[in-house]
């Protein structure tokens, strides 16, 4: 089947099989490789990306439901240096092997963008929808309790 | 961990689309959110050969908060539910209810409609409609028909929906102001399924005693399921310590637990047992 959607702001369009994941289409079809596919059944977290501004899971949507909506991954959240959250996670080391990354950085942009008052009760809620087997995840709701002053002036902005 | 093949469509009324289904023989079915479906059918535990998606249908994703009660299209998501403020004193249960359910990606995509069809015997809201006697709106190739949650779920992810058929709303009837409730469930991660849960809710006659009594749980049977001896225990008495814990017996008592890598079976008994006393603690307090 013939979809298009907007990718990372640039309108795109490609041929997949009804069965394909939207993961598997970004990854495959698209060359977005920042979409980790981890469990692929909607347990790990670690292909999240953002639909219409909305942190989904890209391997439990097909990739024709995204047909005409706003699709954002990992190499959407910025141009050439780190974004703040990126930097973020750098500076605390909240990343081992990286396998898991993508899915919490959309994650937290994702909630950040919409709350970017969110308390460390809220992150830690949010973030238990996304497993990580190598930092333990202090480091990473570190990162991200870190990163809201880059947001909070977004808002602010907007 | 992929799907097998399948044909798609995304018609733009109801009516197409229950065509669609009984043109599908039996081997088509309904997407919308897909949170509980696409894992089915990455296991190919479910091997549809027609997937017949709601995306285009209008209303589906309304909530209309009316003098009957809430009722809530069958795409109305779970970030929906948490999000509209006017269900905290509307459906107060509902409200807490959705608070467990699944994690934050999730929730932007699982439905009303997905997981009442889905009839997962451990999930939140087959147990919030059948605790609340809600009534389910079903559009078939036949006509329409209403459905009391109590004869909706037949056995684990078993309903009586048939193949031609869309489940369109869910009608939680009128909540009273003053009316006493609890939700109460117990999961090793928050948003994971619960190894057991409790709904209840009463109303308190003349004399402070409680009447009306509702008490279901989640995840201790085929399906979600009322607790009748639970009930008799609480109707007619004030919720005092002592009556609390005779309630807490009786579900103890009534329920035939599963036991599985979870959780054995005698772990869920007496945690259903807690959880009611906590609730029943909390609503009278």
């Amino acid at each position: 089947m013939q979809i298009e959607f907007e990718l990372n702001g640039a309108t795109v369009g490609t041929s997949v099989e009804a069965r394909t994941s939207l993961a598997d289409c970004l990854r495959d079809n698209l060359g977005k490789t920042g979409t980790h596919l981890g469990c692929e059944h909607g347990v790990c977290g670690a292909c999240t990306v953002l639909v219409n501004g909305e942190a989904v899971r890209a391997c439990l949507m097909l990739a024709v439901q995204a047909n005409g909506d706003k699709v954002v991954t990992v190499e959407g959240l910025s141009s050439d240096n780190l974004s703040p959250l990126q930097a973020s996670f750098r500076k605390h080391h909240a990343l081992q092997c990286g396998f898991c990354t993508p899915g919490f950085i959309t994650t937290a942009h994702a909630l950040l963008t919409a709350e970017p008052d969110a308390d460390e009760e809220r992150i830690r809620d949010v973030l238990s929808g996304n497993l990580c087997r190598c930092t333990g995840y202090v480091p990473i709701i570190e990162a991200v309790l870190d990163a809201r002053k880059f947001y909070a002036v977004q808002k602010e902005k907007a | 961990m992929k799907p097998s093949a399948f044909e798609y469509a995304s018609p733009a009324t109801l009516e197409e689309a229950v065509s669609l289904l009984h043109a599908g023989n039996g081997n088509a079915k309904i997407i919308s959110g897909g949170q509980s479906l696409m894992p089915m059918m990455a296991f190919r535990l479910a091997v549809p050969e027609f997937l017949v998606d709601l995306k285009h249908i209008p209303d589906l994703n309304i909530i209309r908060i009316a003098d009957d009660g809430v009722h809530l299209g069958a795409r109305v998501r779970w970030c929906d539910i948490a999000g509209d403020a006017r269900l905290l004193t509307a459906h107060p249960l509902l409200a807490e209810a959705i608070t467990h359910v699944a994690h934050y990606q999730i929730r932007n995509r699982g439905t009303v409609g997905g997981s009442l069809a889905h009839a997962d015997p451990s999930a939140e809201m087959p147990g919030v409609a059948l605790t609340c006697d809600a009534l389910l709106t079903i559009i078939g190739s036949s006509g329409t028909r209403i459905e009391k949650a109590s004869a909706f779920f037949t056995g684990p992810l078993q309903t009586t929906l048939e193949a031609d058929e869309i489940l369109t709303e869910l009608h939680l009837p009128a909540w009273p102001t003053a009316r006493r409730w609890a939700f109460k469930e117990f999961a090793r991660r928050k948003g994971d399924f619960a190894m057991a849960g409790v709904a209840l809710f009463y109303d308190l006659d003349g004399n402070g005693r409680a009447e009306n009594a509702h008490i279901g749980a989640i995840g201790v049977s085929d399906c979600p399921i009322r607790l009748g001896a639970a009930e008799a225990a609480l109707n007619g008495n004030v919720v005092d310590d002592n009556t609390i814990a005779a309630v807490a017996a009786a579900a103890r008592a009534e329920i035939d637990p599963p036991s599985d890598i979870h959780a054995p079976a005698a772990y869920r008994r007496a945690l259903v047992g807690t959880l009611l006393a906590r609730g029943l603690t909390q609503s009278a307090g």
